[in-house]
């Protein structure tokens, strides 16, 4: 039998946590369709789950000068309304599942769920979030990339949960948020992309690049982009072709139910140069 | 088990049950309150929608556990508004309900929108109703009745 254990406060969640690995279940909107069972029944989640919808501590959004301090149980929909969340997030939350997903469903509980495909976690990545995990008697703070390791693979212990994600808020001259779907609400993406840049006059001071959909986690390649800045728009959409086949090597998806590699390929890499004809 | 308290409809009630139950098998089963349907059982169809604190979400989604301490308004309670005497006018002057089943998560996502924008264009109607599917009407008629029901309603929202 699997415990389900309801805490009060984060404290009590954090000493919960010390017993084991534990589901820890935010707004649930993964989880719940993951371990669904019969209808009627109850869910059949194979391990202890830690329910934490409930703990208002960390349901709050907070700038700190140029820091989006972003609570684990802050949702899409509070992320939505939030005057200072990044209007890149803001183009993505606009096509991200459905009002009543958003109303519940998390950043913290995507990156904790750690799937490619995840469309908030993507704008994390180009935004340089950072991820500040929370054990009994430790914190840490790991960048975006490195706290999410594979498909529904991440770099937290047992005993450690997401307390915030904290997003640098910096002014991009050019964004762009594009996700290809089956359908424009509810849809799972077969490839997304979020492009940013920031000019200095005509030369690009600082440019980053984003699929989601397209690898075991989300691409971006910090190494590529700082290649190109420096540049001005018009040299840039020069080597539009060298850009697209820099990322080659890094697009390398699946075929699914949603899609196959062949087009998410194909797309992904359209996305991209598409955008850099854009600037 | 667990004893979750919440407001359903107006009433607090406390149950003993399994935290993890799906909340809308809970209203159904539990309740007796089959508004909320089951479609697809995975938050894309809406079929099961409820306001919690005031808000649309999927109850099928949704465990016991997360609904400790808040409100729930289920279509059975929101039909005793004078908001959703007119959005059932409205709806049936349009001819927005064939099958039915999609209706009451249509009137809950209404209700979700109208709260927090009493006069949206026709873009804004689609984005507030883009979690739930009607297989029958072709959503036009239903886009309608909403257009109608702000209209005739105004100054309720």
């Amino acid at each position: 039998m699997v415990r389900h254990i309801i805490p009060k406060t984060y404290r009590e969640a954090l000493e919960h946590l010390k017993s084991g690995s534990l589901h820890i279940l935010a707004g649930g909107t993964d989880l719940m369709v993951q371990n669904r069972a019969w209808s009627e029944t109850p869910v059949a989640f194979k391990k202890d789950t830690l329910y934490v919808y409930n703990l208002e501590e960390l349901r709050y959004i907070e700038r700190e000068g140029d820091m989006l301090h972003v609570g684990a149980l802050a949702s899409y929909d509070m992320l939505e309304r939030h005057p200072d969340t990044p209007s890149a997030l803001k183009r993505c939350i606009a096509l991200l599942a459905s009002p009543g997903l958003r109303r519940v469903a998390t950043l913290a509980g995507n990156i904790g769920n750690a799937s490619p495909a995840a469309d908030g976690v993507l704008v994390l990545y180009a935004l340089d979030a950072r991820v500040v995990l929370d054990s009994a008697d430790a914190t840490r703070e790991i960048p975006i990339e490195e706290a999410i390791t594979g498909p529904g693979r991440t770099a937290f212990e047992d005993g450690e949960m997401i307390r915030e994600i904290r997003i640098p808020l910096e002014d991009f001259d050019s964004e762009r948020f594009k996700k290809v779907g089956g359908r424009k609400a509810d849809a799972i993406s077969k490839v997304s992309f979020l492009g940013a840049a920031a000019f200095d006059g005509d030369v690009i001071k600082d440019l980053r690049l984003a699929l989601g959909a397209v690898n075991t986690t989300v691409v971006r390649r910090r190494e590529i982009e700082a290649q190109y800045q420096g540049l001005t728009a018009a040299d840039l959409k020069a080597r539009s072709q060298e850009i697209r086949e820099a990322y080659a090597p890094y697009v390398r998806p699946i075929d699914d139910q949603r899609s196959t590699a062949t087009y998410r390929r194909q797309v992904a890499l359209n996305l991209i140069e598409d955008y850099i004809h854009s600037l | 088990m667990a004893d979750i308290t919440f407001t359903l409809n107006g009433e607090r009630i406390t149950l003993r049950e399994e935290p993890n139950l799906r909340f809308l098998d809970v209203l159904r089963e539990k309740l007796n309150h089959t508004g909320a349907k089951e479609g697809c059982g995975e938050g894309e169809c809406g079929a099961c929608a409820i306001l919690l604190d005031g808000h649309i979400v999927n109850s099928c989604l949704l465990p016991l556990a997360s609904v400790d301490g808040r409100d729930v308004v289920t279509i059975e309670g929101y039909r005793m508004t004078e908001r959703y005497q007119m959005l059932e006018k409205a709806f049936i002057e349009e001819g927005a309900v064939q099958c039915g089943i999609c209706t009451p998560g249509m009137m809950i996502a209404a209700e979700s929108m109208l709260r927090e924008n009493p006069d949206p264009t026709d873009e804004e109607i689609r984005h507030g109703l883009a979690g739930n599917l009607c297989r029958c009407t072709g959503y036009n008629m239903i886009i309608a009745a909403i257009r109608r029901a702000a209209k005739e309603g105004e100054g309720l929202w």
